[in-house]
């Protein structure tokens, strides 16, 4: 008994010191000498300041301007209300509080067979259509794809379906005078295949594809 | 669903396969004392360990007191756990908590001392909200290992004793305690550490980056030490993530790659443990009769998750949506999934992590389908028989094998016997008891807190039979030392990161934490007691009469018991929760 409590308590100390020190400084310090980019998140640059994680989903949005008062307006939990920059591709709904907090990740947890969830999905619906039908005349929900109405897991998912994404295009290259194989292009060039040719799905990642087309027209 | 979607699933089980049986040789080499590949790296190591921990790894240890070492050691663990994530601020003074968060309340700490000591996982807290990197590191990393550590420990003990010719030892608890962990989960880990870093998760002990993006909004972006504990979060079938949404969060999880790597690593060493276990009695047959058994079962909650998931939901029907593959889109129920991995490699990825006690998740399980979310539940029903975690399931799975040459032995009539030892009333009784705990826990739990209002408290869809779902899956969960969710069920409220102003729901975190305790070390004790039992019996020759354990009679008189004891002890509860919903186009 006396015996293995000694032996318990100098194991439990040592083995933290080997598995809970040693170990996670290692792979630090060989992480950050080897691939450096990644260890630290794959960090944009943009004329020198930071504009967000190539993997992790972020809004483009732009903050809504009361007009009588001329401030910007602030939703019931004092996050600023936005509506979607029209020049840019824009990301999966997301659950997280405000839309895209890669601080605080959060899943939707919408049940399948809640009401609630069914109102959210047609509300997203109903954003998209009213977003993309000016350039997409007969655009109904069914042909919305489900990745552009369904929550996404994260809530910072990074891409969107090709077939969202090919929507998407032609309101970009209405809006940027670009033509729509022009920016098909730009889209095909930012789309990752399944890893080894069959896990997963080929996403289109959106803050690259946008950094891209704002070089291409000078962010307008 | 599409020809590629299947391929993940048969695919994913081929290599599966193909990895696990050099590893089982690895692995037989470690438990058998016979030399490895790592002795010139870890030799000198694993003796100053002895030296330090005083300890004679030579002296065998007789069931009761290799259960002893490993209660205490655990005891220990959960003291020092405790400590760490209790003086959170404390330890600031070493640059790892950047974000200066706070110690989490005192409830929401026992929940998650005693998730991260079982193996479970259990989070009812959000990791980028709560923890420190130093209590991500020294606290929860180092359980991720010794946990795991300690289910294969108890593994081991099990098949020495059925193998035992004489005397009583099982091994010695603290030689097979540091032998797993320099020799199996530390390179593993290691190596696949630095994969996934290459491969885009992160690995520093930055702030949190703060940015502006291109239309001016600011975003804050979590950082940390994520790579390092992710590696052993899947290979221990631990499952506690990094982030609050676990496997989900790019960092985590970059890539449909990583998500391929990250499903291997979880289900590598409970497949291998099984050709193990064929090697090491000496008999292989044993167990590729065992391991056709669980993948029979394991390929089928695929099948059925993945045509469920890609049919769509109820909800995204009545809004319009259409679900069918199109061009450019996989279709199916996207909600709470992430586009990288699809829906084949998200209703994979929650079978895996449900068959075994991982419980990590790359998708929203609360959002699957009914019938999509039934299979985790269903799985979570087998005890951890379909591959189970690390060590827990081939102990697990012996336990059921045992009673299958039991009942099979009823059925011809002879006195039953298991690879030559006869098993007689007292083994039975201590493997019925090891097997009925874990189900006894989960449904105790459950009918505690639907009928009380401190339990209903905790629910996020009050109400509809998603309530129940989500409760019941809370205990089947803890019960099974899995720790995946239906994650609206909350056991702590947090109005802002950093815990300040935040509180536990003093019920959900209490009777959790004795879910998770008692279905984890009852069990040991018993598979122990089993070993012990098992050891000092002498070997008899297989006669003409003797029942064969490595046909495929056995394999479907196995699968017979496995299925037909959890649909009996969970079924109405199923029908409660998940069938319903599965069942219905009805919205509630």
């Amino acid at each position: 008994m006396r015996k293995d409590i000694t032996t318990s308590a100098i194991g439990i100390v040592v083995l933290t010191l080997v598995l809970g020190v040693l170990y996670p400084l290692v792979i630090t310090g060989i992480s950050q000498v080897a691939f450096p980019g990644n260890a630290n998140g794959q960090q944009v640059k943009l004329n020198g300041k930071l504009v967000g994680s190539k993997i992790i989903g972020q809004q483009f949005t732009d903050q809504v301007i009361n007009k009588k008062t001329g401030k910007v307006e602030l939703d019931k939990n004092g996050n600023p209300v936005t509506t979607p920059d029209p020049k840019y591709f824009q990301t999966r709904p997301s659950a997280t509080v405000p839309a895209d907090n890669a601080a605080a990740t959060a899943f939707s947890n919408a049940g399948p067979n809640n009401i609630a969830t069914e109102q959210a999905i047609a509300a997203n619906i109903q954003a998209y259509i009213a977003l993309e039908k000016p350039y997409v005349p007969g655009l109904t929900a069914a042909r919305v794809p489900v990745d552009a109405a369904d929550t996404s897991a994260s809530g910072i998912d990074p891409d969107i379906s090709p077939a969202n994404a090919d929507i998407q295009a032609h309101r970009v290259a209405a809006i940027r005078h670009l033509s729509l194989s022009r920016v098909m292009s730009l889209v095909s060039t930012y789309t990752h295949g399944r890893g080894l040719g069959f896990s997963g799905e080929p996403g289109v990642n959106v803050l690259e594809l946008n950094l891209a087309l704002d070089r291409l027209t000078g962010g307008h | 669903m599409t020809f590629l979607g299947w391929l993940t699933i048969f695919g994913f089980a081929a290599i599966l396969t193909a990895l696990a049986i050099p590893l089982a040789r690895h692995m037989a080499a470690v438990y058998t004392g016979e030399r490895t590949f790592l002795d010139w790296l870890f030799g000198r190591p694993e003796r100053l360990l002895y030296r330090v921990m005083r300890v004679d790894p030579s002296k065998g240890q007789d069931w009761k007191a290799y259960a002893k070492s490993l209660i205490i050691f655990s005891l220990a663990g959960w003291l020092l756990l405790y400590f760490i994530l209790r003086t959170q601020t404390l330890w600031s003074f070493t640059g790892l908590n950047p974000q200066g968060f706070h110690s989490g309340s005192w409830d929401v700490t026992f929940n998650t001392t005693s998730s991260f000591l079982t193996n479970t996982n259990w989070q009812y807290y959000g990791g980028e909200t709560t923890m420190s990197y130093f209590s991500q590191m020294a606290g929860l990393t180092v359980q991720n290992f010794l946990s795991a550590a300690i289910g294969i420990a108890v593994a081991v003990a099990l098949i020495r004793g059925i193998i035992g010719r004489s005397g009583r030892s099982l091994g010695n608890f603290w030689q097979d305690l540091v032998r797993t962990v320099l020799y199996v989960l530390l390179p593993i880990s290691f190596v696949v550490a630095l994969v996934l870093v290459f491969q885009g998760s992160i690995q520093n002990f930055a702030g949190y980056l703060t940015v502006h993006g291109i239309t001016g909004l600011s975003q804050s972006i979590g950082m940390g030490p994520v790579a390092s504990q992710e590696a052993i979060k899947e290979l221990g079938t631990n499952g506690g993530g990094f982030f609050n949404v676990n496997s989900a969060h790019p960092f985590e999880n970059p890539s449909g790659f990583t998500n391929l790597v990250e499903m291997l690593l979880v289900l590598i060493i409970p497949a291998a443990l099984i050709f193990m276990y064929g090697r090491m009695t000496g008999k292989r047959r044993q167990g590729y009769a065992i391991y056709g058994a669980v993948m029979f079962m394991f390929l089928g909650a695929c099948v059925v998750a993945y045509i469920a998931e890609a049919h769509g939901s109820p909800a995204q029907h009545a809004a319009g949506l259409n679900t069918h593959v199109i061009a450019g889109s996989t279709g199916g129920n996207m909600e709470g999934k992430e586009q990288r991995f699809g829906i084949a490699g998200s209703a994979l990825f929650n079978v895996v992590t449900t068959v075994t006690s991982c419980g990590a998740v790359n998708s929203a399980m609360e959002s699957f389908t009914g019938i999509g979310g039934a299979i985790p539940m269903a799985n979570l029903s087998a005890s951890e028989t379909i591959f189970g975690g690390v060590g827990t399931g081939l102990y697990s799975i012996l336990l059921y094998v045992i009673l299958a040459v039991f009942i099979g032995g009823l059925m011809v009539g002879r006195t039953p016997e298991y690879l030559g030892k006869k098993i007689e009333a007292r083994e039975i009784k201590l493997t019925i008891l090891g097997l009925l705990a874990t189900p006894l826990m989960a449904l105790f739990c459950t009918a505690m807190a639907v009928a009380s209002k401190a339990g209903r408290a905790s629910i996020f869809s009050p109400g509809k039979p998603q309530a129940f779902s989500e409760t019941f899956y809370a205990y089947l969960s803890q019960a099974n030392n899995n720790g995946s969710a239906f994650a609206g069920y909350t056991g702590y409220i947090q109005p802002a990161a950093g815990n300040v102003g935040a509180h536990g729901v003093t019920f959900a975190d209490l009777l959790g934490g004795f879910d998770m305790m008692i279905a984890r070390y009852v069990p040991i004790l018993f598979a122990l007691a089993v070993a012990g039992s098992l050891a000092g019996k002498r070997i008899s020759p297989a006669g003409l009469g003797t029942m064969r354990t490595d046909n495929p009679t056995f394999v479907v008189l196995l699968i017979g018991v496995i299925v037909l004891v959890g649909a009996l002890t969970f079924f109405p509860a199923l029908l409660l929760g998940p069938l319903v919903q599965g069942l219905t186009g009805h919205l509630y």
